[in-house]
């Protein structure tokens, strides 16, 4: 069942949603790459209590929620992280902690660090669009 | 409680308000249109207007790479707002080289769209919808982000 969406409204609510977001890491201090090398050297075990506090909240809405209304208030459908354990995402994810080992940055970090100045991370942002460029051209 | 301070030697306070309203927000993001808020899937979808492989083209990109970009402004001005109105505006800048920046920021690209995921993929909402392959995969990206830091720490300072 999925009822029509309205789409000016759901545009407004990601924009809103993605700017929580972007506070939210920044607050944090997640989009400094010092602090999530502190984390990765056992220096610091802050990023335990974000992504902790994170996944609470985020668990009791997608847990709770279909339970309660079978379509999301401004219409659609309520969709599924695209999760499978395979050579890929075994392969993907350990790429993606050595680089992230290397520079202390992950995707929304490298996004949200536009919004505080920070063009040392153009570097990184720069990086992942490429990254992602070339495993699409080499995917099969 | 003396460990707090060795723990979190910044502070916890933050981390755990940050962490809360980052939860919040991928809630409200489920809560009103169904989306599944994963940061790094912009970067394959937004290729999806410049590439015109079969790859880029396919459905899951091209239907979603609107409100994705939308959902990336959206994280720009939240930092934003924070900038201007909690840390002063000065500019922020960071100590780690440009090239372990541009290096790491490769591999983290390639891994994440490969692996189907990254710290708020995985970690946020697959783990927030309890999916065990997200749970192999931040274990498996936690692991060897720990032995990567370590090992630069010590050989690449």
């Amino acid at each position: 069942m999925s009822a029509r969406p309205h789409l000016w409204p759901q545009a407004l609510a990601t924009l809103f949603s993605g700017a929580l977001f972007g506070f939210g890491l920044a607050l944090s201090t997640m989009i400094q790459p010092e602090v999530v090398l502190q984390f990765l050297r056992f220096e610091n075990f802050g990023l335990m209590l974000v992504m902790g506090g994170a996944v609470l909240v985020t668990m009791v809405a997608y847990k709770g929620l279909p339970r309660l209304t079978v379509s999301p208030l401004l219409g659609g459908d309520f969709q599924q992280h695209a999760s499978a354990w395979n050579r890929d995402t075994a392969i993907g994810a350990a790429l993606f902690g050595l680089g992230w080992g290397l520079c202390g940055v992950c995707p929304g970090p490298a996004i949200a660090a536009l919004g505080v100045g920070n063009w040392d991370l153009l570097w990184a942002l720069a990086g992942i669009a490429l990254g992602a460029l070339a495993q699409g051209l080499s995917a099969r | 409680m003396p460990h707090l301070t060795t723990l979190f030697p910044s502070g916890w306070m933050h981390f755990l308000v940050g962490g809360l309203l980052i939860g919040v927000a991928v809630a409200f993001l489920f809560v009103t249109t169904g989306r599944v808020g994963g940061m790094s899937t912009v970067f394959s979808s937004s290729w999806s207007w410049l590439m015109r492989t079969p790859y880029f083209l396919q459905q899951r990109y091209t239907a979603s790479r609107t409100w994705r970009l939308l959902y990336a402004a959206g994280l720009v001005m939240g930092a934003a707002v924070w900038w201007i109105l909690v840390d002063g505006g000065t500019p922020q800048s960071t100590h780690v080289p440009a090239w372990k920046l541009l290096v790491g920021g490769l591999l983290v690209g390639y891994g994440a769209r490969l692996g189907n995921g990254c710290t708020s993929g995985h970690g946020i909402c697959g783990l927030g919808s309890l999916q065990w392959p997200s749970l192999l995969a931040v274990l498996t990206f936690m692991a060897s982000a720990f032995l990567c830091a370590n090992l630069v720490t010590r050989w690449l300072p």
